[in-house]
């Protein structure tokens, strides 16, 4: 399993990286991480001319705060979002998420950025980053844009990204008052894709709910967030009844592919499984227990 | 319990000692010497063209677009090896295999073409560059279909044959059928039986898969015309002989190295295409050819393992006795029948299958079959076929004892052959050399505190709670083998050790077997430092050059302990008698006048008149009295009189999460009884890596494929192997009945814990639901396939 | 698409190679500088074997390219002894019984040497956790567990 042929591009700069990008169009694939890119080249069923390699371009690492809003830079490591202490102050979800995120060389190399960009209704951080209300900035010649979470999944391996821009940053509100979150995901071993996960972040007013985002991994194809699933819960104070409507909302939503991991039953029954832990745990946390 | 392994003081550090391992040195530092390590001058490298079509013929080859592409050096296919007669060859089971597809295709990932190229990048692209046009045909992927009437037939080669390599074939896809024990006896116990139970037990289709794949590297001297292949064999005698039959090269002319070996588990006992091909490259070329298989070649080309359909009935009394045993086997061989078995065992050893268990009559029928899937049929860290007898009776045991309500552990205890009862024949004709099943069960029992995991699970049970307790006991029959029972392509199943003990006191022993990690630069020095009284430290141990070590058969089925290392105790014991000689010589007394202790022989009744190994060794290269030879050096060819026969008592308890189906092994306890004990931290060593392959088979391994025939778990995403957070904590012991027929008495220990592990686990796994009248569920348990048995039995509700 | 010359640091020597782009970190470090400690056991960045240390992080060198490391510091096998003594982590998985066929070895070795620098005192569940990026087919992990410990607490006494 060895990659074809192909330039090389290490940019210093986005600027460059847009240069690059609207010179080689089609031809061209930027590299993040390489975790899904690389295995797909070596086997060959990525075959790009050129990879411009965004790894030197220092201004899309780290994670920083913007009043209330955080903003991580589309290049930051899994591993740095496990570590930092910003989100697990204000939006522990990520972190959380990230550690499930395949093994630990992995997320030494793996970026959010990418983990998104990639389309991959199986990779976690677009349901994650949804849970988390999170908008997507991304650059190209025109400039700069910002796309909500709940509208960048157009189909499966299709965004709303062009192929002449990238992703600069992810902007994450961080959670105020007695906020909870939750990333369940049941997945068959270390490195695998989640058989079906959810995400739910949500705040307590009291003992009602007043805000609440859920979506689900790898059941679909694309990310999925469940606004019915929300809406049963929203204003309301949240009993195992309820919990089992979401999860049956998330149920209704789903529309998985059979595989290994099991049939469209146990994919969609096991999503319904996760939200239904995911809401448990997030109320829990909410309540600070 | 004796966890870790427990330590004892020796001089000599020899049997018995836990002492560090010989080999580590080079491991740790990144010295290893593995076959893809290996850098010759002027390699080139070479890569297939696969099928992607599980059934077809291959209407046309155009290797022009590849031949044409820089860097490419040749394109092999089957039209350039016919006039060699190497685009078949034979396989280990008497049947043929295509080395490149000759007109057909019988599996997806079947070799079609061989692109030999200066590079591995240039190699992967042009195998891109190979046109090949297949007209597709109807496919047979489950075994149990191959002999429909309008099956498609597989084998066009065969065509007419009604004689196989073992007997009559009573379909084009039918390759043998093979019958054990006496069926008139058994049906008539199945007649008049009170109690009769049956059940469909499939083993799944699994590959050994170790860490290193498959490859080689070949090299012919035009000049001298030897031809030196370097290649990750378990067997390298074996590959020089069928490498000299093939390319009629003399065998004294093939020099087949096997260097270090990243794990076997049965993968690399066969001879695969990609060295025939390396070594016709080399031939042609004259340039060293290396050929090293990807990941997903491996998983979808190169020796699976089980496959097994079968199905087992008991008869029995009302008290759990059993009567009678009849089983009948669906054995899937993939496209060719290449399974690593002895000659005159189509089935293996499976006529095992009657266990640990005292059975006055038996009767085992198995149907090979051809199938559109890989060929192989190794066996993945068992012997021949054992771990599928072992699963079908310790599985059986279970039916039977939820039939009549007995304990799991007591319908075992009721059957057991008594310890007073070895040596024991079975009554499908082994001679079980040695055992104590009830003291070793008991004391399993006793360690896990059986009686309060029962309590516990019924307590769990009232609250809806799912949790298992598996009940295994196992028998092995390992050590293949008694030349008058075992030989592969007619050479008996012998194995060997030289021992050269030089000047100064310090040894060289060569053996015929070839060591994946279990350590034998260790242990077999452990044997000689005992039998010799040097010190291991001093004894340097080498396997795998054939050039240098006498002829084995190698490492699988367990026989390295029991045959390779029965060899180096006996030439050992030839070098000691030759020590006694001169140590007389040299103190003027008769041989039959001294003792040994330990390092030395000395003269009865004068404690102080001794000479030292070391001593004796130095003496036999000098001036020696008339009537012996200098030197102290034997070699042993050791045919053992019969198998060892190692066994076990396993107890595993899991947890199963009734709403997504996860099983999580909560407690696995292993006794082993391997005989005489020659590493404990070796063989504790074994056990954990055996356990955990076992936990990988029960839980989750399984080669996939679609009705297509199209592969669905060639790439570690989809073949499961657990991490160190999916493997638990594992807790061993044992008990020690050494083997009677056995020059130390050990029995072999490396594959027990896999035969013992599979049936633990699965037990256990439906266990967890025998309150709800489930009997079987087929592995793997994985999350999904567990869960359909809670979403039907509404557990999840 | 003509070879790239790149510099890198690699068990604390410099070396320049002209790679292909598409060339492989570990084809470069197992074939150009004839490092073969360092394994290929997948090509998915599955099994770990190909770990090695990248400027201060464990990463599957499988899945990185060689031009990636232009510049990089590299540790691999051959650079965790010093002087000829070895490092704790080595004698951890000998005294312990750490491997058996020794192909994981290297890529165990090096990810456990970062893992007790990150986490000098790790738990049981930590350890396991922290190597579950690495395949080991042979010893059931519990061994390597006990190398991992005994080099935790040798390091931690030095």
């Amino acid at each position: 399993m060895y990659p074809a042929k192909f330039d090389f591009h290490a940019p210093n700069s986005i600027e460059e990286v847009l240069s690059l990008l609207s010179e080689y169009g089609d031809d061209a694939k930027v590299l993040a991480g390489g975790h899904s890119l690389l295995p797909m080249m070596k086997m060959r069923f990525a075959t790009p001319q050129h990879l411009i390699d965004l790894n030197r371009i220092d201004r899309l690492r780290g994670i920083s705060q913007d009043g209330d809003t955080i903003v991580i830079g589309a290049m930051t490591t899994e591993k740095q979002i496990i570590a930092s202490d910003v989100l697990a102050m204000h939006c522990p979800l990520l972190p959380e998420a990230a550690k499930q995120i395949a093994d630990p060389q992995v997320r030494n190399r793996g970026t959010i950025g990418g983990d998104i960009c990639h389309g991959d209704p199986a990779n976690d951080q677009p349901a994650v980053t949804m849970a988390a209300d999170a908008t997507y900035v991304l650059q190209g010649p025109k400039g700069e844009r910002s796309v909500h979470s709940s509208e960048f999944f157009l189909g499966s391996f299709y965004t709303a990204m062009e192929a002449d821009e990238i992703m600069t940053s992810i902007r994450v509100p961080a959670a105020a008052g007695s906020s909870g979150s939750a990333y369940v995901k049941l997945k068959r071993k270390t490195g695998d894709w989640a058989t079906a996960a959810a995400a739910v972040q949500l705040t307590l007013d009291g003992d009602r709910c007043s805000s609440v985002r859920i979506a689900l991994t790898n059941v679909g194809a694309t990310a999925i967030r469940v606004a019915a699933a929300e809406d049963a819960l929203s204003g309301q104070v949240v009993d195992e009844a309820l919990i089992d409507a979401a999860a049956q909302h998330a149920m209704d939503a789903c529309d998985p592919t059979e595989d290994l991991r099991g049939d469209v039953e146990y994919k969609t029954k096991m999503a319904g499984e996760m939200t239904r832990r995911a809401i448990r745990q997030s109320l829990a946390r909410a309540r600070g227990q | 319990m004796a966890t870790p392994a427990e330590e004892i003081k020796d001089p000599v550090d020899g049997i018995g000692c836990s002492r560090k391992r010989k080999e580590d040195a080079r491991f740790i530092q990144g010295k290893g010497n593995y076959t893809d390590d290996l850098k010759l001058p002027g390699t080139v490298f070479g890569a297939f063209v696969r099928s992607p079509i599980a059934h077809g013929r291959v209407v046309s080859i155009n290797k022009e677009p590849a031949l044409a592409h820089p860097g490419v050096l040749a394109v092999l296919t089957a039209e350039d090896l016919a006039p060699l007669s190497l685009h078949w060859m034979p396989t280990l089971a008497g049947d043929k295999q295509m080395v490149l597809a000759d007109g057909k295709v019988c599996f997806q990932q079947q070799e079609v073409a061989f692109v030999i190229a200066e590079d591995r990048y240039v190699a992967a692209d042009a195998i891109e560059l190979v046109e090949v046009e297949y007209e597709e045909l109807p496919v047979i992927i489950d075994g149990r279909r191959a002999m429909d009437d309008d099956a498609p037939v597989i084998r066009d080669d065969l065509e007419g044959q009604t004689e196989g390599a073992h007997g009559e074939r009573i379909h084009a896809n039918h390759i043998f059928r093979w019958d054990v024990g006496d069926a008139e006896a058994t049906d008539k116990a199945f007649d008049t039986a009170p109690i009769t139970v049956s059940e469909d037990i499939s083993y799944q289709r699994v590959h050994p898969c170790p860490l290193e794949t498959c490859g080689c590297v070949s090299n012919f001297d035009k000049i001298s015309g030897e031809l030196t292949v370097y290649l990750t064999s378990q067997a390298p005698h074996v590959v020089r002989t069928v490498v000299s039959m093939l390319s009629g090269i003399a065998e004294s002319k093939v020099h087949v190295i096997a260097p270090d070996i990243g794990g076997g588990f049965g993968n690399k006992v066969g001879v695969y295409p990609g060295y025939v091909c390396a070594i016709v490259g080399s031939i042609v070329l004259g340039r060293p050819v290396k050929w090293i298989e990807s990941r997903v070649e491996n998983l979808a080309a190169t020796a699976f393992a089980r496959d097994y359909h079968m199905h087992g009935e008991i008869a029995a009394d009302e008290n759990g006795r059993i009567q009678a045993l009849r089983v009948n086997v669906l054995a899937d061989h993939g496209a060719f029948d290449a399974c690593a078995d002895p000659s005159k065992f189509p089935a293996g050893l499976f006529s095992i299958v009657t266990g640990s268990y005292d059975i006055p009559s038996a009767f085992a029928r198995v149907d090979g079959v051809y199938s559109n899937k890989a060929p192989g049929g190794v066996a993945y860290r068992c012997s021949f076929r054992v771990t599928e007898a072992s699963y079908l009776i310790e599985r059986m045991m279970d039916v039977l004892a939820h039939k009549l309500g007995v304990d799991p552990a007591e319908i075992r205890s009721r059957n057991f052959i008594k310890a007073e009862q070895f040596p024991y024949t079975s009554c499908l004709g082994w001679e079980y050399d040695s055992g104590d099943y009830h003291t070793a069960m008991n004391q399993a029992l006793e360690a896990v505190d059986y009686e309060g995991l029962r309590k516990e699970q019924a307590e769990k049970r009232a609250n809806g709670d799912l949790m298992g307790i598996g009940v295994a006991f196992f028998t092995e029959i390992v050590g293949a083998g008694p030349t008058k029972n075992c030989d592969i392509l007619g050479i008996g199943m012998i194995d060997s050790c030289e021992i050269r003990v030089h000047p100064t006191g310090s040894v060289i022993a060569r053996l015929g077997t070839k060591s994946q990690g279990q350590g034998h630069e260790t242990t077999y020095a452990q044997i000689i430092a005992t039998e010799l009284g040097i010190p291991s430290d001093d004894i340097q141990i080498e396997e795998g050059d054939t050039a240098t070590a006498p002829y084995g058969l190698g490492t699988y089925g367990s026989r390295s302990t029991p045959v390779g290392g029965a060899a180096a105790a006996r030439a050992a014991r030839k070098v000691k008698d030759k020590a006694r000689k001169i140590a007389a010589a040299m103190m003027e007394v008769s041989p039959a006048d001294l003792d040994w202790d330990t390092d030395r022989f000395i003269v009865k009744g004068l404690p102080d008149q001794s000479r030292t190994i070391k001593e004796i060794a130095m003496a036999a290269y000098q001036h020696l009295p008339e009537g012996l030879e200098q030197g102290l050096e034997a070699v042993e060819y050791y045919d053992p009189p019969n198998f060892t026969y190692p066994f076990g008592a396993y107890l595993c308890v899991v947890d199963i999460d009734r709403y997504t189906g996860e099983v999580k092994i909560r407690r696995f306890y292993a006794l082993d009884d391997c005989g005489t004990r020659i590493n404990p931290m070796i063989i504790e060593g074994q056990v954990h890596g055996g356990l955990t392959e076992a936990l990988a088979i029960a839980l989750g391994q399984e080669l996939s494929f679609d009705e297509d025939g199209n592969i669905l778990s060639a790439s570690f995403m989809d073949y499961f192997l657990p991490t160190a957070v999916e493997t638990p904590h594992w807790e061993t012991d044992f008990t020690v009945t050494p083997s009677p027929h056995h020059p130390i008495g050990a029995k072999g220990v490396g594959e027990s814990p896999n035969v013992g592990g599979v049936s633990a686990i699965s037990n256990a796994v439906i266990d967890a639901f025998a309150h709800k009248g489930v009997t079987h569920l087929q592995m793997p348990h994985t999350a999904y396939s567990v869960w359909k048995t809670i979403n039907e039995l509404g557990i999840n509700q | 698409m003509g070879k790239k010359l790149i510099s890198m640091t690699v068990n604390g020597q410099t070396h320049e190679v002209a790679v292909e782009p598409r060339q492989l970190l570990i084809h470069t470090l197992r074939e150009e500088l004839g490092l073969t400690g360092s394994h290929i056991g997948c090509e998915t960045s599955h099994c770990g074997a190909c770990t090695v240390d990248f400027n201060g992080e464990s990463v599957k060198s499988c899945t990185l390219l060689a031009v990636q490391a232009d510049g990089a510091d590299i540790l691999t096998v051959e650079g965790l002894a010093n002087d000829g003594v070895l490092h704790p982590v080595q004698e951890g998985f000998t005294e312990k019984h750490g491997l058996q066929c020794g192909f994981c070895t290297p890529g165990m070795m090096i990810r456990a040497y970062r893992l007790l620098q990150e986490n000098p005192n790790p738990s049981e569940e930590e350890i396991r956790t922290g190597i579950s990026g690495n395949l080991c087919r042979c010893t059931g992990y519990q061994n390597i567990v006990r190398a991992v410990q005994y080099a935790a607490e040798k390091l931690s006494a030095e």
